[in-house]
């Protein structure tokens, strides 16, 4: 196989132009994107020779998936973090602080009994406060991360809120098979 | 903005040459044609002057096959070899296919996709389609007064692998070049937005013959971007129909029937759902070749009353898509209702109560599809005028996996990615000094593999020989534009490239195809020859005008030493395509794309670097 000369070494931030920080403005996020995107999608190169179709994909998908990796919060700290050195150890790392596990339990056996009683609207009320709790916490992460650079307390809360949004995957995986 | 003013590779060769593109909608009950002339899409017409054609092939003992109203015609007297509705079987196994017992058709028992047995022979779904493609293309191929270039063919959104697939096979059969399988909803909100030039978010709600699709889309200035769909592609008309067909024979107390009264019924059963959309009642009348007399009138009431779980069935895919889109009914700015079904009043009041909003009629539901596809074969065929350009990204509508230990898959790429996507994933050895791996590949949201559909089954082979978990194997599933999958496996540590094969479970093998080519050729052998030869020397063209209006564009980006190279394997292409050596061309072809790879990489990453460099974010014009 050929190896071409992408510039795929780049991080995903320098691929966009956008500075390297996790209260990234996301609507220059997508501008940038699709700035991208409409130059290397293989539809813009429909009528081009092989290898320009081939590299297009390539890029497309690249470009695809560095969209989505700056474009959620939790996926981006987690980025972010591992560019800086401060990998959160998703896979090894388990410790958590005892009472946002017990909160965590409450609130999934709060899911399993709505779920089990097909409450739908019990289940809408857990989602959307779990929402706006994750949504709060993001805001201290960006702190975390953006002005105090306290890069083990941000792979800490990283890890708590990939817990969350486990949740919040559930909630949802449970409001399918209740409304189905 | 001069954003968009930068040359593409595809626009800068031979602009003022007008390619002629095509949109087909091939449909469960009905298919079109359109194209797009002097910057407008119109539906291309048969010589009667009827737009559509509907999907129905019929097949007689001296091997003559008709296609459309006249195959529609033989349905009730030849039921057998007129087969409707094909598009149901596209892809499909036998267990895959919603009361098979009352349909007239004689299954061959086989792996993998059902088969037909004709007067004509066996005939696969593939080959079926690819008859109404063929009256297509000779229909388009007609009007506009040449060959065709390309073509954009439509695709249920919630077609899987193998049913996307299947369209393809059956388009290279057709002797079409498929530009691209466009997603029936992506479609109608091209044709619709392009239209209106609406912005905001809107819902796609595709309801046809046999399949139903629900789309969320983004549409702003330039970009169509689809953020969830989701539907079923086992539910459309077709079932509405067998819902009155049983409840006429509970109410008759009929007999078991004959092929031949089933089919009589059954399109009773659909000109009675019709006339319901316009009235209160429709009465049904038949003779019935058992001699058995029916004679009941259907109520509105009735219907909705015995479609109820039918409409049901559309609803939760429009919530689900919702929530995959992380929206809420609320930011909905308008539902756009495509496919003839959409006409049921039912269908209609189920839509505006769940949306909150009355749906928008404003299109023809029967030609919006076709009318879109056009529009996006034009584009992509290379005869967008400038500032007449946008972007449009779709979405893989269900996920992709693997099967891990006890029969359970690991999802790879999840439902809703953007579209190309590609993800990587690793396994290891379990034994010993093993060789070789089982991989299975599933498309599909539930736990266990049974649940799931099987696309492929891989074996790699020649892994080195070393101890039990200390080989690395990366697997990577690549999703193209098209929303089709590949697979390739690599070896880590010693990056042994390890041999694949793939055992298409529902697909046509490469083989299979080529057969099926030969066949249909075998009437015409030199006619094949001649077209595969013109089809090389077309391609060639392609090629050369593409790289030298590459060279003309960047040249600076290529030392002398590269560019004399690349010159001379044009020269080699030129003599040689003149010629009758398709071989010769083919080589000659794979040469010049070998020697520009490197050159086509450093012009990508320049119109990269030059899509960003030097403007302020707020500047970018999209």
């Amino acid at each position: 196989m050929t190896t071409f000369d992408l510039n795929f070494a780049e991080d995903y931030f320098t691929l966009f132009g956008l500075p390297r920080e996790q209260a990234l403005d996301l609507a220059s996020l997508e501008k940038c994107f699709r700035a991208v995107q409409a130059k290397v999608h293989p539809d813009k190169h429909a009528h081009a020779g092989d290898s320009d179709r081939r590299l297009a994909m390539q890029w497309a998908t690249r470009v695809n998936e560095a969209f989505q990796t700056l474009k959620s919060p939790g996926k981006r700290a987690r980025y972010l973090l591992h560019l800086l050195g401060h990998d959160p150890q998703i896979e090894s790392n388990t410790a958590m602080p005892v009472e946002f596990l017990m909160k965590q339990m409450e609130l999934r056996e709060a899911v399993m009994e709505a779920r089990s009683a097909a409450d739908e609207e019990a289940l809408e009320a857990v989602r959307s406060n779990l929402l706006n709790e994750i949504k709060v916490e993001y805001q201290r992460l960006a702190e975390l991360i953006d002005v105090t650079r306290d890069f083990t307390a941000a792979a800490n809360l990283v890890r708590q809120l990939m817990f969350q949004e486990k949740l919040l995957t559930e909630i949802d995986d449970a409001l399918e098979a209740v409304t189905a | 903005m001069a954003l968009l003013q930068i040359a593409e590779p595809g626009e800068s060769a031979a602009p003022h040459e007008h390619r002629l593109a095509v949109g087909i909608d091939l449909g469960t009950t009905n298919s079109l044609v359109a194209t797009v002339r002097s910057g407008m899409s119109v539906v291309l017409n048969d010589a009667s002057g009827r737009p559509l054609l509907p999907s129905v092939v019929a097949y007689a003992a001296d091997g003559s096959v008709e296609v459309g109203y006249s195959a529609e015609a033989r349905q009730s007297i030849d039921p057998r070899n007129t087969i409707v509705s094909v598009k149901r079987f596209m892809g499909r196994g036998r267990h895959d296919i919603a009361h098979i017992e009352t349909l007239p058709y004689d299954f061959v028992d086989a792996e993998g996709m059902v088969k037909l047995k004709t007067i004509a022979g066996i005939r696969s779904p593939v080959e079926i389609s690819a008859e109404i493609l063929k009256t297509i293309r000779h229909r388009a191929e007609a009007s506009l007064g040449g060959e065709l270039t390309g073509a954009v063919i439509t695709v249920p959104a919630y077609f899987d692998d193998a049913q996307r697939q299947a369209t393809k096979d059956a388009a290279r059969l057709a002797g079409l070049n498929v530009l691209r399988l466009l997603n029936e909803p992506t479609a109608a909100a091209i044709a619709y937005g392009l239209d209106n030039s609406v912005e905001g978010v809107y819902a796609v709600f595709d309801l046809g013959g046999g399949t139903f699709d629900i789309s969320i889309l983004r549409l702003s200035k330039g970009v169509f971007e689809v953020m969830a769909t989701g539907g079923d592609s086992a539910l459309g008309g077709d079932d509405f129909d067998h819902r009155v067909f049983c409840w006429i024979i509970e109410q008759a107390k009929l007999m078991p029937l004959s092929p031949h009264d089933a089919r009589l019924l059954q399109m009773r059963a659909r000109e009675a759902k019709e006339q319901l959309s316009q009235h209160g009642e429709a009465p049904i009348t038949v003779k019935l070749g058992s001699s058995e007399y029916v004679d009941l009138v259907l109520t509105t009431e009735v219907f909705t009353e015995i479609t109820r779980t039918l409409v049901q069935k559309a609803l939760a895919p429009c919530k689900k898509a919702l929530r995959d889109a992380g929206l809420t009914v609320a930011d909905v700015s308008g539902v756009v209702m495509v496919g003839g079904s959409t006409r049921m009043p039912q269908i209609q009041h189920a839509v505006a109560e769940l949306f909150k909003q009355e749906p928008l009629n404003n299109l023809d539901p029967d030609k919006v599809v076709a009318l879109g596809a056009a529009t996006q074969a034009n584009l992509l065929a290379g005869n967008r005028a400038t500032g007449d350009d946008w972007l449009l990204l779709d979405v893989n509508p269900l996920s992709l996996g693997l099967e891990t230990m006890g029969g359970l898959v690991e999802k790879v790429i999840p439902r809703n990615s953007t579209i190309p996507v590609a993800r990587a994933q690793d396994f290891t050895t379990f034994k010993d000094g093993q060789t070789a791996m089982a991989i299975h590949v599933v498309q599909g949201e539930r736990e266990l593999v049974t649940d799931c559909r099987s696309l492929a089954r891989f074996e790699l082979r020649g892994i080195p020989p070393m101890v039990a978990g200390a080989a690395r194997i990366r697997v990577t599933f690549q999703v193209d534009a098209d929303g089709l999958l590949s697979v390739t496996a690599r070896e880590q540590t010693t990056g042994h490239q390890a041999r694949i094969e793939v055992k298409p479970s529902y697909g046509l093998s490469d083989d299979e195809i080529a057969g099926m080519l030969k066949e249909s050729f075998s009437h015409a052998s030199d006619d094949a020859f001649r077209r595969a030869l013109r089809e090389a020397q077309v391609e060639s063209q392609r090629l050369i005008e593409a790289t030298q209006s590459a060279l003309l564009e960047s040249a600076d980006l290529l030392s002398t030493l590269e560019r004399a190279h690349i010159d001379a394997t044009v020269t080699k292409l030129q003599t040689v395509m003149i010629g009758d050596d398709r071989r010769a061309i083919d080589a000659a072809m794979q040469a010049l794309s070998a020697a520009t790879n490197e050159f086509a990489a450093r012009r990508m990453n320049q119109s990269v670097q030059r899509a960003l460099a030097g403007r302020n974010v707020d500047q970018l014009s999209l």
